[in-house]
């Protein structure tokens, strides 16, 4: 498991940024902050997470056949869209009683910006236990490199 | 023996007890025959997904997998706890012997079937 990838390294906000989100969740309010692209509480949950090679981003999209799964490069945004299909749909005419029914569903879209150094052309994504990962590489000019001190003499 | 059970129990609850679990969103719905849930649990595999009835208390847990990365920094995050927990009260027609459970794609479908006499049965009325 990438525990790094879970939490910010040192960040004493972290528990405090998760009450404020179980508030926000309790009582339905969606509180203006951060990016317009990145609201908290949207469909797939994204992590994202950064190597000297290549950007990783992780999206929690579980339960989606691969096939419904979108992914584009453009202009330096990765969207990521699909569609999940309630299991429960074709048995709804029988007789059922819902209690619960919290997993969203439906149609979805996430746009995430990737950085400048990214390159487009190589991008691969996989998807294990209903997490997509998809892999942006850098560009080569932008790794870092270790310069070898010439000796002049 | 259950002494060793017991700590390692008390061991795994103390390491996890660092994050807050994240309570998975669930579906839940009632047939005839017995009550289906459904728990997203996106990153959960099949090898370490635990589910136990305790007593009428069922417990869904499961750690959050994501591979293997080298060196990768975490630049944003949503998914900050490590973790999947979540309980459910079982009510006493419900058969927790008998409960099946299928992990697909990070989507987790229990079956919990109602015990035989707590189905509905028709009585059939008879002519005197």
């Amino acid at each position: 498991m990438v525990s790094s990838l879970l939490r910010y390294p040192g960040d004493v906000f972290a528990d405090f940024d998760e009450l404020h989100r179980q508030l926000d969740r309790l009582l339905g309010a969606r509180s203006a902050s951060g990016s317009i692209r990145a609201q908290h509480g949207s469909f797939p949950a994204v992590n994202v997470g950064a190597t000297p090679e290549a950007v990783e981003i992780y999206a929690f999209a579980p339960g989606i056949d691969t096939g419904a799964l979108e992914v584009t490069v453009d202009k330096g945004l990765l969207t990521i869209a699909g569609q999940r299909k309630t299991d429960n749909g074709a048995e709804a005419q029988a007789k059922r009683n819902v209690y619960a029914s919290e997993r969203p569903q439906g149609t979805f879209r996430r746009v995430i910006s990737l950085p400048e150094d990214a390159d487009p052309d190589r991008v691969q994504a996989s998807y294990t236990h209903g997490v997509l990962k998809v892999r942006v590489e850098k560009r080569e000019a932008s790794r870092p490199r270790r310069i070898e001190v010439q000796d002049a003499r | 023996m259950s002494n060793d059970k017991e700590l390692t129990k008390r061991n795994s609850n103390a390491a996890a007890s660092e994050t807050p679990a994240m309570v998975p969103p669930v579906d839940v719905t009632e047939d005839e025959s017995g009550i289906t849930l459904i728990a997203d649990l996106p990153g959960a595999s099949r090898e370490t997904l635990a589910l136990d009835v305790d007593g009428d208390t069922l417990t869904i847990e499961a750690p959050v997998s994501l591979g293997t990365g080298e060196g990768l920094q975490a630049v944003y995050a949503e998914v900050r706890s490590g973790r999947y927990r979540r309980s459910f009260t079982l009510s006493r027609e419900l058969d927790s012997g008998n409960i099946s459970a299928t992990l697909r794609d990070g989507v987790l479908t229990l079956r919990i079937p109602k015990s035989e006499q707590a189905r509905p049965r028709r009585i059939q009325v008879q002519a005197s």
